[in-house]
């Protein structure tokens, strides 16, 4: 099974991206056209490349990194209650079903004066926006960052209690500031989680797009439109299966890079005994 | 140590906690907010609490050209299901072979099934729409379990692999000593010892199954085997900006297995949650 929807599906990949099928669903191959096409003619993927450049670089400097390592820290560094009160809360948008939570940022920012955002700047008498046509760019990434953080939060403070107490206790004894308890022994100590994280939510948020095409679906014109969303559209959209394989294709190189990139900042043996940590 | 600089101490304390407290609290307040407007969103009416948005459980004309809810429901069950049943099926065959097994290409196998982990499904999506469409698949949950079931398996097969891992050899051994065949202490022996691992994995892949909206969104399009979240998505491109009570009720309904999940396990929550195949 594993190769039917893997192996398969990546020999049709290649081998689709170079036809030019569409909902008719015949095999006409036309060498590299479609790559040619992408580099040289496509307005829209040269936009949705600095789109995605833009979405992954911020997501993940801010949010799956910035906020997750935040978090990690301020949470372990609160009485263990109110610090597993607070991860529990980050965890709520990552189960909540894609749907609802799409639902929700559509709720929250909606034009009109039933979305919340906009009613409350209309109680005190300020103007209303329509923030997702104004702001695509920034509402998913924010969106997206939300989930996002929880991921980094998980890995680092997993990594952060597992650090020896006695040489965090020993360095305030010799009266270290938190600041530096902090910079000097914590982050260090973490460094190849920080690692793993980067580069392993840089391969997600790479090839995410579900978020965004329920929140903003790429639009308006293209501004939040992404590299995977594009394929998307190309595909189940205007149903021109080779040009979106020859798309596809391009991620999976892109994406590839990423995955080699977070495998050496795991050594494999110690992944290969993750598991068991995460256990339970 | 005199009083003025115990003073100084618990005043630089006092900082330190206000400022932690005070940033989980801001940082969290909006999805606190943000569930917060969701259940009151769905009790809410005109005057106070109300069942009123909640109609749609019962009338069937409220939510018109769409399918019955139950029907829809007992989609989303099946497709959850059959989810969490072949995978553990599977998964815990394979993770014990992984874990205990030697066989030639072992190595290769695992590290193998970690590069999958790795390869985005969106790359995938075109070939295994083309896949499911000439083993006539398309528009059935069959097709979506199975390829659900095949994305999740690397993940899965590496937990289970995990679980086994954790279970000292000793116990397998005198097992054998005592006579079983490999196959029976499998079954007796080793997979009672599993039962926490087998648990954690069938939720989760319940819940992933129950979720999931891509796929049912790409390879199902007539409405009678829509699942859960393809009808919420229906709903709100018919009721968005006019009813946010019905939106927010469908959304809970959909929901509940979730929150009972995240009320229950809140426990293991934090540390079996991160190797979801979400994107973000």
């Amino acid at each position: 099974m594993v190769a039917l929807f893997f192996l398969l599906p990546a020999i049709i990949t290649g081998l689709l991206s170079l036809t030019d099928m569409n909902y008719t669903f015949n095999w006409n191959f036309i060498g590299f056209e479609n790559f040619r096409e992408i580099f040289y003619e496509d307005p829209i993927a040269k936009t949705t490349l600095i789109n995605t450049i833009i979405y992954v670089f911020f997501t993940l400097l801010f949010f799956n990194f910035g906020l997750g390592l935040l978090l990690a820290i301020t949470t372990t560094h609160m009485e263990e209650k109110a610090g597993r009160f607070f991860r529990l809360i980050w965890m709520l948008p990552r189960l909540t079903p894609s749907v609802v939570y799409a639902l929700l940022w559509l709720w929250i920012l909606d034009p009109t004066e039933a979305g919340i955002l906009n009613s409350i700047l209309k109680h005190f008498g300020l103007p209303t926006y329509n923030w997702i046509n104004m702001f695509p760019k920034t509402v998913v990434i924010i969106a997206n960052g939300f989930i996002g953080a929880s991921f980094g939060m998980v890995i680092f403070t997993a990594s952060i209690l597992s650090l020896p107490r006695d040489m965090i206790v020993a360095a305030r004894v010799d009266g270290a500031s938190e600041l530096k308890v902090i910079t000097k022994i914590i982050l260090p100590n973490i460094k190849w989680h920080l690692l793993f994280v980067s580069a392993y939510q840089m391969l997600s948020l790479l090839t995410s797009y579900e978020y965004i095409l329920l929140i903003t679906d790429g639009g308006p014109f293209y501004k939040s439109e992404v590299w995977a969303l594009y394929t998307y559209h190309t595909a189940f959209g205007d149903w021109e299966f080779g040009y979106a394989a020859a798309l596809s294709v391009i991620l999976s190189i892109a994406g590839f890079i990423a995955a080699l990139l977070y495998l050496r900042t795991v050594n494999i043996r110690a992944l290969l005994k993750k598991p068991k940590i995460e256990g339970i | 140590m005199n009083e003025l600089e115990i003073k100084k101490i618990r005043k630089r304390i006092f900082w330190w906690n206000f400022v932690k407290y005070g940033f989980m609290i801001i940082i969290s307040a909006p999805i606190i907010l943000f569930y917060g407007w969701l259940f009151m969103g769905a009790f809410e009416g005109k005057s106070g609490f109300t069942l009123h948005n909640w109609r749609f459980l019962w009338e069937e004309t409220v939510l018109k050209g769409l399918p019955n809810i139950w029907a829809i429901t007992l989609n989303t069950l099946i497709l959850a299901g059959g989810v969490a049943l072949l995978t553990i099926l599977v998964a815990t065959l394979g993770g014990y072979a992984l874990s205990r097994l030697e066989f030639k290409g072992r190595g290769p196998l695992l590290g193998f099934t970690l590069a999958l982990h790795a390869f985005p499904s969106i790359t995938l999506l075109v070939a295994i729409f083309y896949i499911l469409r000439t083993m006539g698949l398309l528009n059935t949950l069959g097709g979506v379990i199975l390829v659900k079931v095949a994305l999740e398996l690397p993940f899965a097969t590496w937990v289970m692999k995990g679980f086994y891992d954790s279970i000292p050899w000793d116990i397998e051994i005198s097992a054998i000593v005592d006579g079983a065949s490999r196959f029976q202490t499998w079954f007796k022996v080793m997979l009672p010892l599993a039962k926490p691992g087998i648990g954690a994995l069938s939720i989760f892949s319940f819940l992933s199954g129950w979720s999931e909206f891509v796929f049912v969104y790409t390879f199902i399009l007539s409405k009678k085997a829509w699942t859960l979240s393809t009808y919420l998505k229906g709903v709100i491109g018919e009721f968005r900006f006019v009813d946010y009570g019905l939106l927010t009720a469908v959304s809970i309904f959909y929901m509940i297995p979730t929150l009972i999940f995240f009320l229950f396990a809140q426990k293991h929550l934090l540390k079996i949650t991160m190797g979801g195949v979400k994107g973000t």
